[in-house]
């Protein structure tokens, strides 16, 4: 396959903020006690695409997720890293690598994702339609982890309104339409000529973007050329590219519009347009006919066709952009996505791994995960939460529907729920966290009792 | 769908339950409101007009017969006698179970007020069909009507379901083959719930904008463009009422079903139904006239056809191959060719050597030798003599063609039009013997008002309503006064003119085909749109820094289109009050000039831009030529109208845009005035229109500009030094 990817693995993310710091890029972020990052590598590693480029923003991010790369994957991959500054954007980041670009198509993931759909799936719809870009699409794990029962009170009541709009044909192989739901105020603005071409179009707001994408290399790199102001590949360049499909057909259309039926102009033209008609009905709707009736031609431009492949139900699609999607998807991954991770699961349908220690009448719910070394006192209760390596965890703790990272501390009686608490942490006794993030050395003092907080060590300027 | 299909045979029983309650009612509007019929309509309703061979009403009637409606009100308004003297005459439509009962209004001037009336009536009792009565189909309504009652059941808002059809727009003129505009549909693929209806969409802008709130409970919505209206509509009697309610609806379309979708109070919502394999259609122009009857040759309105509906009364219509209809008693010579897809009717006779194709020629004609016929509509009784020549014309009864006459096409001829001897009948030409109603009224919603009443409105033609023939024929013979540059020597008729912008539009409707060039024109104006647009057409509200110079490309379009309104209003309004009274109020035209501001939501600089640029057309217009006398006009100028202006210019800002606004005027519209742009600038600073803050904050902000749009910086670069050292000196003095 002649693809070469692209990973954008970001650097520390504002959204993520206390999760990540200096010192834990957003990619390495644990998933289930493995970097986000793997799950992306051992997915195109599964699709035998081994030569990737990794683009990582800010210097220090790039020193420590490359020698995590060369780590783990030293015989099995073979990475590039490249780094881009931290304001490049992912457009930036496309452009920084830009040099590096052979093949005739790029397939760009982001390092935050997780699915489980087959990069080769994209590439092949890519490559079967001609495409200049094609979008993996999938419906947001929103429904997932709501139906499996989020009891934790988690208030996913209030919807913060669509996340894409995203236009479809009427065989939902093209894509005629994009906006983040942000850009739309009030309208959605859909381009006549794109609406004409079309006939039909559907709109979905049901969608996510996964930010896995192919394109024609020569196609984005003009774009990234021509228009320097272009920093995200989402709220830009693929926009940009949806809107200007219909734009090199301009130059094709003159001539072969006249063996459409629609030329109406001969005395028989009556006689075809119906039976025109019912043909169109029958294939699968005008923009094909059009855009494969115009490749024939010759000399005319290639159409800049943009492609969606839509994630079939059932697979599991998520991006690690907040620490909402971070909670959800470590729950997720020891929950009913487990296939991603790899582990199997115990007859109790947790993970524990064989040097972990647990005292006496101590629980460990399904759903649960407990890490190489780490220790837990008497009469704790883990429910449907992931525990990093060499923890020491004292006696009576509960902890639910949280994630806590590795080499954390927690003394006797805290009571954690619904929250993450970072790496090197320590809970001191009787702390009770609800809702909260926990950032990476910090030390909660005893008795302290926190709510929908944001605990973090004050950074060194 | 497979579930229903499941449940079938006790719904039906459902259904057959409530129509023995109810007995299922129709509507039909025996009158368009239109006037795309004219002249024909003058003389004869529309819905009596052969389709076929075949009033259109029939097929209507038929087809509502054939759905189960078992009783139809049939709402007559223009030509009332001749439509109820035909629903006596053949008033024997089938089965007894089916009544047709007729309601006479003379008032009505739109569909709006027909149902008004209707309902003051009080005769519809349930659901009801409201169909046009020049509709043309064959589909099955049991679906349709058991989902309507369906949704009743669970929402009584649910109150008309309308049928759709897929038809695609022709991509070059953006018309159907109906002939209809491309309408935009924004449909919920779940409940298919109509959201969103538009019609006469080409003459609105580039993007479609459709609410947001659509998408906030529901997942998906689909956007159809390539949808068809047919017109029949499943209404609850809830419709009629709304109509009484809001007592300024007048079309179905226009008024009704936009009204209920942008009426969030109420609620009522209208829902779809697409028909896949049967035929709907209605004859709403002469292009669908001519699809219409080309489809029921082709036989896709089956069983309303032309050798079926022939079928016991009196001769029979036989088909042939290749589509050939001929009733038995054509009497056709030997020589003579009859092609594809045409009907002969009875009685007519056909000469030696003549060609017909594609064509329909009603009863009792005579047609002579050496004719040739294409794609043309000949009604009953028409003559026409040797070597006439006729393409994609509609020729109506009675009407005489002497030796050679040549029918170009897209013709209309009227009722007993006589055209004379090997006179050429240009394209697009439309003949009748009455004289056109010289009150036209651009103004649509006259037109309907004027169409309504039909020909009772038009002093010519007010005899012929009663009695048209008797008087017709005395009439014609009386005065011989035709013009024979009009329908040739011993011709006649009069010519319709078709008014100046209605002329362009004819060939969108007419009967013939979209000729070759404008399909090219079109093609080009499509590539020079493309290339026009596309560099724009890029940009797209991006991220960060990109934003603001990026702008989205439809709001600009948009804001375009708003600005060069807004600016054609206050122009206009400006010179109204600077033509009508010689010494002009200020304040009136400030007053105007306001409320315009506020309808368009622009702001207090837009309207000194655009009264500025109005103020330095008027110099224009004044012009003796040379710059210098240009100058001395827009000095005049300015300085007239200085009073008004400066009423606009309320602080700096103001002025920079207006000076912003100059100078684009000076690029684009009135290129006259570039040479002498620092002149003007200085005139304005003279007369206190400006003030030296407000040109040099412009002379500032256009510092960072591109080269080329520094031409007036650098043409005035002397002027504003000289300022700037003005100014400076000023402070130091103080």
């Amino acid at each position: 396959m002649d693809f070469q990817v692209v990973v954008l693995a970001g650097g520390t993310s504002k959204n993520l903020i206390p999760l990540v710091s200096k010192d834990v890029p957003k990619a390495l972020l644990p998933v289930a006690n493995r970097p986000v990052l793997s799950y992306v590598l051992e997915l195109l590693e599964a699709s035998n695409l081994k030569d990737l480029i990794l683009v990582v923003e800010g210097q220090d991010a790039a020193l420590q997720i490359g020698s995590w790369v060369s780590g783990a994957y030293a015989d099995r991959l073979h990475v590039e890293v490249a780094t881009v500054s931290d304001d490049a954007g992912t457009a930036g980041g496309l452009r920084a690598v830009a040099h590096h670009l052979t093949a005739s198509d790029i397939l760009v993931v982001s390092g935050d994702l997780l699915c489980d759909v087959p990069p080769g799936a994209i590439a092949a719809a890519h490559r079967r339609q001609d495409a200049t870009m094609t979008a993996l699409l999938c419906v947001p794990p929103v429904s997932g982890p709501s139906e499996s029962g989020s009891a934790g009170g988690k208030d996913k009541a209030k919807k913060p309104g669509p996340q894409n709009i995203i236009g479809l044909d009427s065989s939902k192989q093209f894509l005629l339409f994009v906006a983040s739901g942000a850009e739309v105020e009030k309208d959605v603005r859909i381009q006549r000529s794109i609406l004409r071409a079309a006939g039909q179009m559907e709109i979905r707001a049901d969608l996510m973007d996964a930010h896995l994408y192919a394109f024609n290399r020569t196609v984005l790199l003009e774009v990234l050329n021509e228009k320097p102001t272009f920093q995200s590949i989402k709220l830009d360049v693929v926009p940009y590219l949806v809107r200007s499909q219909l734009k090199s057909e301009a130059l094709s259309s003159g001539e072969p519009l006249k063996e459409e039926g629609w030329n109406e102009n001969g005395t028989t033209q009556n006689n075809q347009s119906y039976i025109s008609e019912q043909h169109v009905i029958s294939t699968h709707g005008f923009l094909q006919q059009r855009l494969f009736g115009s490749n024939g031609l010759i000399g005319a431009p290639k159409m800049r066709k943009c492609c969606a492949y839509i994630a079939p139900k059932h697979k599991y699609c998520a991006r690690l952009n907040s620490i909402q999607a971070f909670s959800d998807i470590n729950r997720d991954v020891i929950g009913e996505a487990i296939h991603l991770t790899g582990y199997s699961l115990s007859s109790h349908n947790n993970i524990i791994h064989p040097t972990a220690e647990l005292g006496t009448k101590t629980t460990v719910g399904p759903h649960c995960m407990l890490g190489e070394g780490s220790q837990l006192g008497d009469k704790c209760s883990v429910k449907r939460s992931a525990i990093g390596r060499h923890c020491r965890i004292g006696s009576s703790v509960k902890i639910i529907n949280s994630v806590v990272m590795n080499h954390v501390t927690i003394e006797d009686g805290c009571l954690i729920q619904s929250s993450v608490v970072c790496s090197n942490v320590h809970l001191q006794e009787r702390v009770i966290l609800k809702d909260c993030q926990v950032g990476a050395g910090y030390v909660v003092s005893a008795g302290s009792q926190h709510k929908a907080d944001s605990l973090a060590r004050k950074e060194k300027a | 769908m497979a579930q229903k299909k499941g449940g079938g045979s006790a719904k039906v029983a459902d259904v057959a339950d409530i129509q023995a309650r109810d007995p299922l009612q129709a509507v039909l509007l025996a009158d368009s409101f239109t006037q795309r019929f004219r002249p024909i309509t003058l003389e004869r309703p529309k819905v009596l007009l052969p389709l076929v061979n075949v009033p259109m009403i029939k097929y209507t009637l038929l087809w509502l017969e054939s759905v189960g409606v078992e009783e139809v009100f049939v709402f007559c308004c223009a030509h009332a006698k001749q439509v109820t003297s035909y629903l006596e005459n053949n008033g024997s439509f089938g089965s007894p179970s089916f009544k047709v009962t007729a309601i006479e209004s003379n008032d009505s001037i739109s569909a709006g007020d027909a149902l008004r009336t209707i309902f003051e009536r009080g005769v519809i009792k349930g659901d009801f069909v409201l169909i046009s009565g020049d509709t043309v189909s064959n589909m099955s309504l049991t679906q349709a009507l058991q989902e309507h009652k369906e949704r009743r059941k669970k929402d009584p808002l649910a109150v008309m379901t309308m049928v759709i059809r897929q038809s695609k727009p022709s991509p070059i003129t953006n018309q159907t083959r109906l002939g209809n505009d491309e309408l935009v549909l924004v449909i919920d693929p779940e409940s298919s719930q109509l959201l969103y209806y538009e019609e006469k969409a080409q003459h609105s802008r580039g993007v479609v904008s459709i609410d947001r709130t659509f998408l906030a409970d529901r997942p998906a919505i689909c956007i159809y463009n390539d949808k068809q209206d047919c017109f029949i509509d499943i209404c609850s009697p809830e419709v009629l009422s709304l109509f009484t309610d809001n007592f300024d609806y007048q079309q179905l379309r226009r008024d009704f079903v936009k009204g209920l979708l942008m009426d969030e109070i109420l609620g009522y919502k209208i829902f779809t139904h697409e028909i896949h394999s049967s035929y709907a259609a209605r004859v709403d122009n002469f292009r669908s006239y001519d699809t219409i009857g080309k489809d029921i040759l082709q036989r896709w309105t089956y069983p309303l056809l032309p050798d079926v509906l022939s079928n016991g009364n009196g001769l029979q219509v036989k088909v042939n191959r290749q589509g050939v209809y001929k009733a038995s008693d054509v009497i056709q010579s030997r020589s003579a060719h009859i092609g594809p897809l045409s009907l002969v009717g009875e009685g007519t006779v056909i000469g030696d050597n003549s060609m017909i194709w594609n064509s329909v020629i009603g009863r009792g004609c005579t047609i002579g030798c050496n004719v040739s016929i294409e794609n043309c509509y000949i009604w009953d009784s028409v003559t026409i003599q040797d070597k006439c020549k006729l393409r994609h014309a509609v020729v109506c009864d009675g009407v005489v063609l002497k030796t050679g006459a040549v029918l170009e096409p897209g013709v209309i001829l009227s009722f007993k039009v006589i055209i004379g001897e090997g006179f050429v009948v240009p394209a697009y030409s439309k003949i009748s013997l009455m004289t056109q109603p010289t009150k036209q009224d651009s103004d649509e919603e006259l037109e309907y008002a004027d169409s309504s009443t039909g020909a009772i409105d038009s002093p010519s033609s007010t005899g012929m309503e009663n009695d048209s023939n008797g008087v017709f024929r005395s009439k014609s013979l009386d005065s011989p006064c035709w013009d024979a540059s009009e329908v040739g020597v011993s011709g006649a008729g009069y010519l319709w003119l078709v008014g100046e912008g209605a002329h362009e539009e004819e060939w969108r409707q007419s009967v013939a085909p979209v000729p070759a060039d404008k399909l090219k024109e079109f093609l080009r104006i499509h590539e020079d749109k493309k290339e026009v647009s596309s560099p724009t057409a890029n940009v797209n509200p991006t991220s960060g820094e990109s934003r603001h110079d990026s702008g989205s490309v439809d709001d600009d379009e948009d804001e375009k289109d708003d600005d060069a309104y807004f600016e054609r209003e206050v122009e206009e309004t400006f010179r109204r009050a600077v033509s009508d009274v010689p010494g002009v109020k200020l304040d009136n035209v400030i007053l105007e000039v306001n409320a315009l501001r506020l309808a368009y939501n622009m702001t207090v600089s837009d309207c000194a831009g655009a009264l500025f640029h109005t103020v330095l057309k008027l110099g224009v217009e004044s012009l003796s030529g040379t710059s210098r006398g240009l100058f001395l006009n827009a000095k005049e100028e300015i300085v007239k109208w200085k009073g008004l202006l400066k009423n606009y210019l309320q602080s700096e800002d103001d002025e920079v845009e207006v000076l912003l606004k100059f100078e684009e005027i000076c690029l684009e519209s009135l290129r006259e005035y570039s040479p002498i742009f620092c002149s003007i600038l200085q005139v304005l600073y003279d007369e206190e229109i400006v003030t030296e803050d407000a040109i040099l904050k412009w002379a500032s902000e256009k510092q960072g500009a591109d080269e080329s749009d520094k031409i007036f910086l650098k043409q005035c670069e002397g002027y504003i030094q000289t300022q700037k050292t003005a100014m400076f000196q000023t402070v130091t003095v103080s």
